[in-house]
């Protein structure tokens, strides 16, 4: 009974059993996290007769960049060699509109939800939470024949538009959450000094609303620049974005694999979103973690 | 008017701009290995030489099976290529049939393509009710069994001359580390091999009988069971290829990896790369030195309905030029596949292809398995040998029994 | 919230219809989508899966008959068993190590944020990226297996992406890399949710703090939980791009997955009727796993 401590507010003895514990499960499994990422680097630096002899794990005897020039803008597919730099630009000409659209429709439409509800408005954001599960599978097809009838089949707008409406769910969600969470008092305030609609949403709301902003942004950007199965489905080759160029340029082979190549072109295309992630850590993780529990 | 138009602008290929606007055409292929790229870049280049439009290259990596789900999605999704290739057979069936397609008769016609086209079955398959969709570019058998003189040499045997020798020779290659039999993982040279076998082991009329009368039971007969065995035998030998693209598999042959590899004629393309001499590098045994039979696959361009005169113009342009002579040697020699027209001279054809060009001459031809099966058929086909080729407890008695139940309800 | 909802309510000005008109306005994009694409594109999925399209669709019904064939297709099974063992694999191993992972960070140690930031930061990546680079690492030839036999361990197997029993195995190692940080964090709010009073009341009765946390923890944090089983397994259904990055459904048909046999069989194998009705297959099995857990937060919340 004596021993009660705190948890962990006291510094313990640094080498403490529990300590070692502690940070040895924690070292460990940062091995597991970190290996690939280690991988990538070495061997993306590494030439073609240093990785045939050498392990993977090794560092580079002799950096060599020419890996990551190739990658970005030599390698081939088919008769283009002009590398992943095509792809990066599209998935950029792709993601911002569908950033800027895809949020902006979301905010407002949680923004109905939380604040100007209407008989039914319930019913439909149920039928839209339910489209989160919905496997993409199911609703492939009929998005083609959507796109079709509206001439946007293959054009980055029609891409831009299937991104929409995936990340409605869970982007509207987040938002209502947030709306409804702001002081009330708020409100009434700006109704009593006549403020409508749009007065309230644009001067009122968006102002206190910035975090959620930018935890939807970030959700958005990693998930538009990672998506590959939209990409191959509803765009034309001159339009794929980077994930999809980068599965076409790993898996072409022109005589033997260049495991450097591949590795350098992995990480280019993994390198926005990683960066989003670690310029806005916090941000990112406060806004997965609220958008999940809350709901 | 303007059918008129198209022909004259179709019909002299040398037309130096007058009237005709130049015209950015994308093409859609699937050739993106190093001797299939150096190939279709011999098109884009007379197109873009012979003509005032440009050739938009939209190559598709990866097999055939990736790139028609693009390919097709864009032209019933409403966003049409200028050109795209398609297997010979039935994959663009339907598309035709809903009239999505630019009807080239007209043009066939007016330059007699039936008269030099050979075998002339290829123009029936781009044939639907009466008109045609689709030129045929060049032949690809895939009855042929690539062996590395580099591997024998090296255990010290003699380069076999047909399948029973490459199954002797293999024991010995297996013990000197080598793999008898490269085998790439992509579904499509498990159901490719298998045809391969098929038609060499069981015999020209069992393969008939199955392939365009659908008869289950000699899919089921002694015939075909004999395939399963040999293909069993195959898969022992096979096993541990662990590589997964074709010229991956090939490229094991060519460094003396592996003994041999069945693949159809496009891996000349993959030797020619590497420098390597027909003949004296490598050997090519059609029909597995068992059968010299070869079938007609291969590949033909289809031309999406466009609503726009320029563009349809500029799509009978590139119709034109592909089955023009000097397109046709210029492509198919770099392709390593067979010329589709019969009055055209490759004198530059290696060894192999001077072999496959003597078949082609005698008539010992059949079909590709592409035209005889929708591709729903061969797409459970195509389950079933991958299943069977990566699994060795899968028995051959087994896969023969699922194999007739396709056949027999096979469209 | 709903307390909340109603007080609001009862502000809002007399001019209803005005009012009305401008956030009906703003949700024409919702009841687009909701209606448009997720109801209107669900029900002419399921109505199409009851006829013999193929490459185009049509009207023409064959009743069952695509239900019949895709239930005795072999690759439809093994996808679905696929499926199955990844799912449940990985969803009892990513809440394990989630919240393993959560509580070792939640011990108040240093450098916290430094190994969150490593835990989560695959999570920013994509399945192709997740793929590729796992595919390179477990690659017999170069991988993890031909190192471990460098070091003098020459029997040393491990190459699961050519072995069809073992192929599930790499997809779950690459699957959980990307996938753990995200029901860590999510954990972790869980934790930081729990109120220190419980911590020091188990101090003081003296026990141990893994019994706590089973014990104690883990029942008050049943809603977390649920999310973030919830998540896990609508993320599971929807496996593709890491199948078709690491493996491409092999060897043979041993790492085939059903929203694979969905995408071949509607646009390489051009059977759409097929295709539909696996698609609805799955459509199914989602339902299965979400109606007894939208039940429950119905019931939750009338109580």
């Amino acid at each position: 009974m004596t021993a009660v401590t705190p948890r962990g507010a006291k510094p313990q003895k640094a080498l403490s059993p529990r300590n070692i514990m502690l940070y040895g499960a924690l070292v460990i499994f940062s091995l597991y996290y970190l290996l690939p990422l280690y991988v990538m680097i070495v061997t993306s630096l590494k030439d073609m007769a240093e990785i045939r002899v050498g392990n993977i794990f090794s560092a580079p005897v002799e950096i060599t960049f020419q890996p990551w020039v190739k990658a970005w803008s030599q390698a081939c597919t088919g008769i283009n060699c002009d590398g992943l730099s095509r792809g990066f630009w599209n998935s950029v000409r792709i993601l911002i509109p569908s950033l800027i659209i895809s949020v902006s429709v979301a905010a407002l439409t949680g923004y109905v939800l939380a604040c100007w509800r209407f008989k039914g408005s319930e019913v439909f954001f149920g039928i839209l939470l339910l489209g989160a599960f919905i496997p993409y599978q199911v609703l492939l097809y009929p998005l083609v024949i959507i796109l079709r009838e509206l001439g946007l089949f293959g054009s980055l707008w029609g891409l831009v538009l299937v991104h929409t409406v995936f990340a409605m769910p869970i982007n509207v969600l987040l938002f209502r959450n947030y709306f409804v969470a702001l002081p009330e008092e708020l409100f009434k305030a700006a109704r009593v000094d006549g403020a409508g609609f749009w007065g309230i949403f644009f001067r009122i709301v968006i102002p206190m609303s910035l975090p959620i902003f930018v935890v939807s942004g970030i959700i958005q950007v990693t998930g538009i620049w990672n998506d590959f199965l939209f990409g191959v489905v509803y765009t034309r080759p001159e339009n794929y974005p980077m994930t999809v160029q980068l599965n076409n340029i790993v898996n072409s082979v022109q005589g033997v694999k260049e495991y450097n190549v591949n590795m350098a072109a992995t990480l280019l295309t993994g390198l926005v979103p990683l960066v989003v992630y670690f310029f806005s850590g916090k941000l990112f993780i406060r806004g997965i973690a609220a958008g999940a529990v809350k709901g | 008017m303007k059918k008129t138009f198209a022909l004259l602008a179709s019909t002299s290929l040398i037309s130096v701009g007058t009237s005709a606007l130049a015209v950015d055409l994308e093409v859609t292929h699937w050739w993106t290995s190093g001797g299939e790229a150096a190939a279709v870049a011999e098109f884009a280049r007379l197109f873009n030489e012979n003509t005032e439009h440009t050739w938009v290259d939209g190559a598709i990596a990866g097999a055939g099976g990736t790139a028609r789900p693009i390919m097709i999605g864009r032209i019933t999704g409403g966003d049409p290529m200028g050109a795209t290739q398609f297997n010979h057979g039935r994959q663009a069936e339907e598309l035709a049939e809903a009239g999505l397609m630019l009807d080239l008769t007209d043009l066939a016609e007016a330059e007699g393509w039936h008269d030099f086209v050979n075998p002339t079955s290829l123009l029936d398959s781009c044939t639907i009710d009466g008109r045609l969709y689709c030129v045929p570019i060049n032949i690809h058998s895939w009855q042929w069994l690539w062996l590395s003189h580099q591997a024998y040499e090296d255990v010290g045997l003699p380069v076999p001359t047909n399948w029973d020798e490459f199954i002797e020779a293999a024991p010995a290659l297996q013990e000197a580390g080598k793999i008898p039999l490269a085998m790439g993982g992509q579904p499509w040279q498990a159901v490719g091999a298998f045809g391969v076998m098929a038609i060499a082991l069981a015999g020209k009329d069992a393969w008939s009988a199955v392939h365009i009368d659908h008869d289950a039971e000699v899919a089921a007969g002694p015939e075909f069971a004999r395939v399963f065995e040999a293909a069993a035998q195959a898969r022992a030998f096979s096993a541990r290829s662990n590589v997964q693209d074709w010229n991956q598999a090939t490229n094991m042959v060519i460094s003396g990896q592996a003994g041999g590899q069945i693949m159809g004629d496009w891996a000349q393309g993959e030797f020619q790369v590497a420098g390597l001499v027909a003949g004296e590098d490598y050997s090519c045994l059609p029909g597995l030195g068992v059968t010299e039979i070869i079938s007609t696959g291969g590949d033909a361009f289809y031309f999406p309905k466009i609503n726009d005169p320029e563009v349809e113009a500029a799509q009978l342009e590139l119709a034109s030029l592909m089955i023009s002579p000097e397109a046709q040697v210029a492509f198919n020699l770099k392709k390593g596949s067979l010329p589709v027209r019969g009055d055209v001279d490759l004198e530059a054809a290696n060894d192999c292809m001077q072999k496959g060009l003597e078949i082609l001459a005698t008539g010992n031809i059949l079909p590709d398995a592409n035209q005889t099966f929708s591709p729903d058929t061969q797409g459970q086909i195509e389950d079933l040998m991958v299943e069977f080729w990566n699994d060795p407890n899968y028995t051959p008695e087994e896969a023969q029994r699922l194999y007739a139940e396709i056949v027999a309800r096979a469209d | 919230m709903s307390s909340a909802r109603r007080a609001r309510d009862g502000a809002r000005p007399p001019i209803r219809l005005l009012r009305n008109l401008s956030s009906k306005l703003a949700a024409i994009p919702m009841v687009l989508v909701g209606l448009g694409v997720f109801v209107g594109g669900t029900i002419w999925t399921i109505v199409h899966s009851f006829t013999d399209s193929r490459l185009l669709p049509r009207l023409n019904w064959v009743g069952f008959d695509q239900y019949e064939r895709l239930w005795s297709t072999r690759r439809w099974l093994v996808s679905i068993e696929n499926l199955a063992v990844y799912g449940i694999v990985s969803l009892v191993l990513t809440m394990c190590l989630g919240f393993f992972l959560a509580a070792l960070l939640d011990r108040k140690i240093r450098f916290e944020d430094t190994f969150r930031t490593i835990f989560l930061y695959p999570f920013a990546l994509s399945f192709i990226v997740t793929g590729l680079v796992w595919q390179w690492i477990l690659n017999p030839d170069f991988g993890i297996q031909s190192v471990i036999r460098g070091l003098g361990f020459s029997g040393f197997n491990f190459d699961p992406l050519y072995n069809p029993d073992l192929v599930i195995i790499g997809l779950l190692i690459a699957g959980l890399w990307q996938g753990t940080g995200l029901i860590m964090v999510i954990m972790l709010a869980g934790l930081r949710g729990i109120d220190e009073d419980i911590w020091k009341a188990t101090r003081v009765d003296g026990i141990p703090i893994w019994k706590t946390y089973i014990v104690v923890i883990i029942p008050m944090m049943k809603p977390v939980f649920v999310t973030a089983l919830v998540l896990v397994t609508s993320g599971i259904v929807k496996l593709y791009d890491l199948v078709v990055a690491m493996t491409s459904g092999g060897p043979g048909i041993s790492s085939e997955v059903p929203a694979k046999f969905v995408y071949d069989t509607l646009f390489t194998r051009q059977n759409l009727g097929q295709g539909f009705a696996a698609s609805t297959m799955m459509l199914v099995t989602v339902a299965i796993i979400l109606i007894p857990w939208a039940y429950m937060q119905y019931r939750e919340k009338r109580q």
